[in-house]
């Protein structure tokens, strides 16, 4: 009886299985549940989810198939905590930005808007200048214009909404947009690989007891080299231009990749690649290490990171001479690919969100060029470039 | 059902967690349970064994720990010794079998509570090498050819703190939670559990400067829950007037024994300049 449910949930994105799924049905038989849609929302979460970051889709889904008995659970769906929403007003609004919600006949009458409109309002809704939706002039909704205006959902396009204002609580936890160093760590971790090199230094005691033995007990030291992460790799950094917005997140990533790799290197470009690289912002025009001189210096067993927009006019990257800060002989895409064949295993990672790759025709080219490994700088993103490293 | 657990006297649990908990009781299987640092995962085991009436049995994984180690460790080395002594034990090699937490919670008599603490300190194949184990609750040792069996199901909690993720087949045997950061309702019952006798004044004004204190942008590490506590502790100790708290107070100066809260010098310093600034706008 519950199954349309469970598959709802798969639809939905949440990866649970059929054991899971015959789990929760032994939890009900034995009674964990009964009588309350609360006490099964618990039970079904604890079962079926394992990972916080779909509690959100877990919730979105629990509320879309049991609309019909909406009113039974009214802790999935409670009205907008007007108090909570005014303390949070008297903490983040300035007296000029108070001054301006004073312009909508102040806070009461603005809440009491959003409410009726919220009630009048069906479907989703773009542009015009009353509806809740994106992209409006109206006061509620995002990406909007309206200095006063409400958020609701969804993320700030001209960062001029005043306050987000989000139902389901896990919502941040979904897809971790979040990039701390630690987060980025950990997912730099699985590209770990571990390799015993170097002095026998460090006691084996397991060799020893089976030299022994064989020794006739007599005793027989072993030893052996320490274990290191022989992973070696190679990172390009796009810094200055349309990088500016997304520096915070490339420090982030470089520290705490420098803290995990031993053998890693690490070179700066602007926009694109092309015969010359630097590893230090000062003084690029002087030390400048040349491209032919990486592609000998370093063995093919290097990873290759790529971090950068890829965002730029096409000629950049198809053109001699396309370059915006000299006279490159040969296209960037001459040179990307002399690295690619040189390094067979290669990822870009950009900070750009997903979305809008596909409205930047310079992206599409770098995709095509790099075999489509180009991944978004997100730890999902960054989970799957590393899947394609390891490859 | 025989018990459910309903929280105690000292561990408030919210509604989720509470039927998280009796499902793993009910369905003898482990629960995984994951949350920011201090919001007292670990103590969950003690208080579910305390509330239940069970022993309990703590193993704390390290970087270093093999699925093994919770098992049983064949002393090799001393039997080696032994040998070179010329010991009569050495004949025997269940001598020199040493039965890890996991072997001690199936042995015990009654049912028992098996704590395996951040799991995900391990090498990432640690959970894998456990499933079999946590599944049938059984495993051989090869060394004296027996099969050891629990003779009660223990009830297992696990927690993370989400270093590693863990492996989709250790996932599927679990049930899973994930404490929230407390609101501040539920906030104000765990204090009122810690401190019976502490003044209304002082707890109102104390958990105002924690959540603000917690809404800076860019913390390094937000006080937790049992940092909250040790902070309490603290300003009852020095018996610090609620005025000192005042919730206009940060623009003058940091919480007193802020230490208690805040454990980075980044943060310290992040703070100190936000009141500085804080304090130059409304000299303006």
């Amino acid at each position: 009886m519950l199954t349309p449910f469970f598959y709802t949930l798969r639809e939905a994105g949440v990866p649970a299985s059929v054991t899971e799924y015959l789990t929760l049905l032994e939890a009900l038989q034995r009674g964990l549940a009964n009588y309350s849609v609360n006490d099964f929302y618990f039970l079904a979460r604890a079962t079926l989810v394992k990972d916080e970051k779909h509690f959100d889709r877990f919730d979105k889904a629990f509320t879309h198939y049991f609309k019909g008995i909406e009113q039974s659970f009214e802790h999935l769906q409670q009205a907008l905590p007007e108090d909570w929403l005014k303390l949070l007003a008297e903490r983040h609004f300035t007296p000029e930005e108070m001054a301006q919600i004073e312009a909508l006949g102040g806070w009461d009458k603005l809440m009491e808007t959003l409410t009726q409109r919220l009630e009048e309002q069906k479907g989703r809704h773009e542009g015009g200048n009353k509806w809740i939706g994106t992209g409006g002039t109206s006061p509620f909704g995002h990406g909007g214009y309206n200095p006063e205006g409400i958020r609701i959902g969804g993320p700030g396009g001209k960062g001029k909404a005043v306050k987000v204002w989000e139902r389901r609580d896990y919502r941040n936890l979904d897809d971790n947009v979040e990039l701390g160093t630690r987060n980025i760590k950990v997912a730099l971790r699985k590209l770990r690989r571990f390799a015993r090199e170097g002095a026998a230094d460090q006691f084996d005691i397991d060799s020893t007891i089976s030299a022994t033995a064989r020794n006739a007990g007599l005793l027989d030291l072993k030893f052996q080299p320490e274990r290191h992460n022989a992973l070696k790799l190679l990172l390009f950094f796009d810094v200055g231009g349309s990088m500016e917005s997304h520096v915070r997140v490339c420090e982030e990533l470089f520290s705490a990749a420098r803290g995990e790799f031993k053998h890693l290197e690490y070179f700066y470009f602007h926009n694109f690649i092309y015969e010359s690289v630097w590893k230090n912002s000062r003084r690029r025009h002087g030390e400048r290490t040349t491209l032919f001189d990486i592609l000998r210096k370093y063995q093919p067993d290097y990873r290759v990171i790529f971090i950068g927009d890829a965002s730029m006019s096409p000629y950049e990257i198809m053109q001699p001479g396309g370059s915006i800060e000299h006279w490159n002989e040969e296209a960037g895409a001459v040179w990307l690919q002399r690295l690619t064949q040189r390094f067979q295993r290669y990822a870009w990672l950009n900070p750009e969100p997903q979305d809008r790759w596909d409205y930047v025709q310079s992206i599409g080219i770098a995709r095509q060029l790099l075999a489509e490994r180009m991944y978004p700088l997100t730890l999902h993103g960054l989970d799957d470039a590393i899947r394609a490293l390891k490859a | 059902m025989t018990s459910k657990f309903e929280g105690t006297e000292r561990y408030v649990a919210t509604e989720d967690l509470m039927m998280a908990v009796n499902a793993a009781v009910t369905l003898a299987r482990p629960l995984l349970v994951k949350g920011e640092p201090g919001t007292g995962k670990t103590q969950l085991a003690e208080e579910i064994a305390r509330s239940l009436d069970k022993p309990l049995y703590r193993w704390h994984v390290k970087s270093t720990t093999k699925a093994q180690h919770g098992l049983y460790e064949y002393d090799a080395v001393s039997r080696l010794r032994d040998s070179q002594l010329g010991d009569a034990k050495v004949h025997d090699i269940g001598n020199y079998i040493i039965p890890g937490r996991l072997w001690e919670a199936f042995r015990s008599e009654r049912q028992a509570v098996l704590l395996i603490d951040e799991i995900d300190k391990a090498d990432i194949e640690f959970p894998n090498d456990l499933l079999l184990e946590l599944d049938r609750m059984e495993f051989y040792v090869h060394e004296t050819r027996e099969m050891i069996q629990a003779t009660h199901r223990p009830i297992v909690i696990i927690t993370s703190n989400n270093e590693k993720e863990l492996p989709d087949a250790f996932l599927r045997r679990c049930f899973f939670h994930f404490i929230r950061f407390p609101d501040a309702e539920t906030m104000t019952r765990i204090i009122g559990v810690h401190f019976p006798e502490l003044k209304r004044e002082l707890l109102a004004e104390a958990l105002n400067a924690f959540y603000k204190l917690r809404d800076v942008p860019g913390l390094k590490k937000k006080p937790s829950t049992s940092e909250l506590l040790d902070w309490l502790k603290l300003l009852l100790a020095e018996d610090i007037p609620p005025e000192a708290l005042r919730t206009d107070d940060p623009r003058k100066s940091l919480p007193p024994l802020y230490g208690a809260l805040l454990k980075n010098e980044q943060d310290v310093h992040l703070f100190e300049q936000l009141i500085f600034l804080q304090r130059r706008q409304s000299r303006q």
